[in-house]
């Protein structure tokens, strides 16, 4: 955080700190070393996943329904498909849309936010336009915005982002009527710095520490609807292996190969379980305050 | 008392109206020419004409507007593409398991979580405190159909002592209803069971290291009465209010759960209806449960009158 920016109750007490190793801090905050940890192995799991596993879509009926075993780990599906490359595949679509959605929906509602927090007529109209879509359940917009496009990942990406950005905007604009208040804003328009200015150089810097905490909790309930919507058949095309697409074709095979429900599964409660944890570390040591109130 | 209630029922107005606004846009604005996507790939030119004069679009935008919410004002949400019903008919009759299945959730999420949240407050940093917060984490976590199938797994198939899956009107018996919705409201709480364990422990936390909880305790009285009087009703706002957020959540959660237990109630008209693309029912659904999620929130507020009569808008 720039040094001309003077202490307001956003600011991470972090920053004061004395330098710590890496096993101190692993101490302090389990939280975020664990969900790190359990991010990065399934990050690497879904870079590699072209070499440590063979083709998610290769149909093998010879092989159908077998269970897990030293050449299938994960067993097969009701087509003989593999599900461990089906699954270990099927990380990549969990990751893109996580990291996508949460990056945009903070970008626009970021900007939707700071616009909010400065100009009241802007403010009046997004924010009654923002509780209209926060009235609707995320899943029913998603799946509203689908049924009027063609299928896709990005198609799934945008529906998604759509009904988290108003978590954003309500965030961002509460943290800049709190600032719009502090001493060193007004002394920067005392000062004659304009708006422009004021908002990316003294607003933005502050909104930061609850944006990052903020969006690594929308990135886990990305991953979640993406998962919810392709269980539901309207998420991402069947051609591209996702953890909700595996579970949702393994449905009708449930009793005899519950493996190709269960795992997928496992892997997408621990993917959820690690962005919330590293998001729970995040806010305990980025934003007291929230930490407090949770 | 009454000009509150009145107030906070005035401010549900623009926001459906701005829901309204929104889904009859949001078929306008669509990229593409939502008649032709909604016929599919092998429809001919005149389905394309058939079903754009059903949805109105070949009139101008604001006349079609005026009618969408002159009808919208009678309660009429239009008529269903495939089956030529109208869209409020096949909402009614899908209504009842979607609203048993939102309140049994409901009842099991909270009797399970508040007490659980209490405990973990009044030993806090006991084991105990720890195993509800690592459920409170965990169940964060797990997607509605895992637990669902977990559920399906071990009670259904291998003790076999709950039904696989379906429903059964309450009509046909208290039990059979009753028997149908016990795992699917667990697997749909679990998240929100996990949501309000949180928050009751944090906010029972909060109170209890206030001075009158110290004075309550010292002048005597039994560990319950402070916990349950003192405390809990003190620390309901924040609970109230996290059960009230937690309802977006359950009401998307409905959708998944609904196809997983293969219940026929308004979740799975809309699968149904997305996938044949039949918008008028989309719209309508989404209205109604938008409609539902409004009045959730109204009731809340009133409620935080009568739970903190300091609050006074």
């Amino acid at each position: 955080m720039p040094s001309s920016i003077p202490a307001s109750g956003t600011e991470a007490p972090a920053a004061e700190a004395p330098p710590q190793g890496p096993w101190t801090f692993a101490r302090r905050n389990p939280t975020i070393v664990i969900g790190g940890l359990l991010m990065l192995v399934l990050v690497g799991i879904a870079l590699a996943a072209p070499w440590i596993a063979g083709d998610p879509l290769k149909l093998a009926p010879v092989n159908r329904l077998r269970p897990p075993s030293e050449r299938f780990w994960f067993g097969t599906d009701q087509f003989g498909r593999d599900v461990y490359a089906r699954t270990v595949h099927g990380a990549r679509v969990s990751l893109v849309v996580g990291f996508s959605v949460a990056i945009a929906a903070s970008l626009i509602g970021l900007a939707i936010g700071l616009l909010c927090g400065f100009y009241r007529t802007v403010d009046a109209i997004a924010m009654r336009i923002m509780d209209g879509i926060m009235a609707i359940p995320s899943i029913l917009l998603a799946i509203a915005l689908i049924t009027l496009t063609r299928p896709g990942l990005w198609v799934v990406i945008a529906a998604i982002v759509i009904p988290e950005i108003p978590r954003i905007v309500r965030l961002t604009r509460s943290v800049v009527l709190t600032l719009r208040a502090q001493p060193f804003i007004e002394a920067a328009i005392a000062g004659g710095t304009r708006t422009p200015r004021l908002l990316l150089r003294h607003i933005l810097p502050n909104t930061l520490a609850p944006l990052i905490v903020q969006s690594t909790y929308i990135a886990a309930s990305a991953i979640l609807t993406e998962a919810g919507l392709s269980f539901l058949g309207v998420g991402v095309p069947p051609e591209i292996p996702s953890w909700g697409n595996i579970i949702a074709q393994g449905r009708s095979f449930f009793l005899i190969a519950p493996w190709s429900i269960l795992i997928p599964g496992a892997f997408l409660a621990v993917m959820v379980l690690g962005v919330n944890m590293l998001g729970d570390g995040l806010r305990d040591r980025l934003d007291p305050r929230l930490a407090r109130r949770m | 008392m009454f000009a509150y209630v009145i107030g906070r029922l005035l401010a549900t107005i623009p926001v459906m109206a701005v829901v309204a606004v929104f889904v009859f846009f949001l078929l306008r604005i669509a990229p593409g020419d939502p008649a032709a996507i909604i016929a599919g790939d092998d429809a001919t030119t005149q389905d394309i004409e058939n079903i754009r004069a059903k949805l109105g679009l070949d009139r101008p935008m604001l006349e079609q507007f005026a009618l969408w919410c002159w009808r919208l004002m009678q309660g009429d949400l239009g008529i269903s593409i495939f089956s030529n019903l109208p869209v409020t008919q096949l909402i009614a009759q899908r209504l009842e398991p979607t609203l048993a299945l939102t309140v049994s959730t409901l009842l099991v999420a909270v009797v399970l979580a508040v007490p659980m949240g209490v405990l973990a407050a009044w030993k806090a940093r006991s084991l105990a405190d720890r195993v509800v917060m690592g459920f409170a984490v965990m169940g964060f976590a797990v997607p509605v159909f895992l637990a669902g199938y977990i559920l399906i797994y071990v009670f259904s198939i291998k003790l076999g002592w709950l039904p696989v899956q379906g429903y059964r009107p309450i009509a046909q018996g208290l039990w059979p209803f009753v028997e149908g919705l016990i795992l699917p409201s667990i697997a749909l709480g679990t998240t929100y069971c996990a949501l309000i364990a949180r928050i009751t422990r944090a906010s029972m936390l909060e109170v209890l290291s206030q001075d009158y909880i110290r004075t309550a305790e010292s002048k005597g009285l039994a560990t319950p009465r402070v916990l349950l009087l003192h405390a809990l009703k003190n620390s309901a706002v924040p609970i109230v209010t996290v059960i009230g957020i937690g309802i977006a959540l359950l009401i998307s959660g409905v959708v998944i759960t609904e196809t997983v237990f293969n219940i026929p109630g308004l979740g799975r008209l809309t699968v149904d209806a997305v996938l044949k693309r039949d918008y008028p029912i989309v719209q309508g659904l989404i209205l109604v449960f938008a409609a539902g999620k409004v009045l959730v929130n109204l009731m809340i507020d009133i409620s935080y009158a009568f739970l903190d009569p300091r609050i006074r808008y």
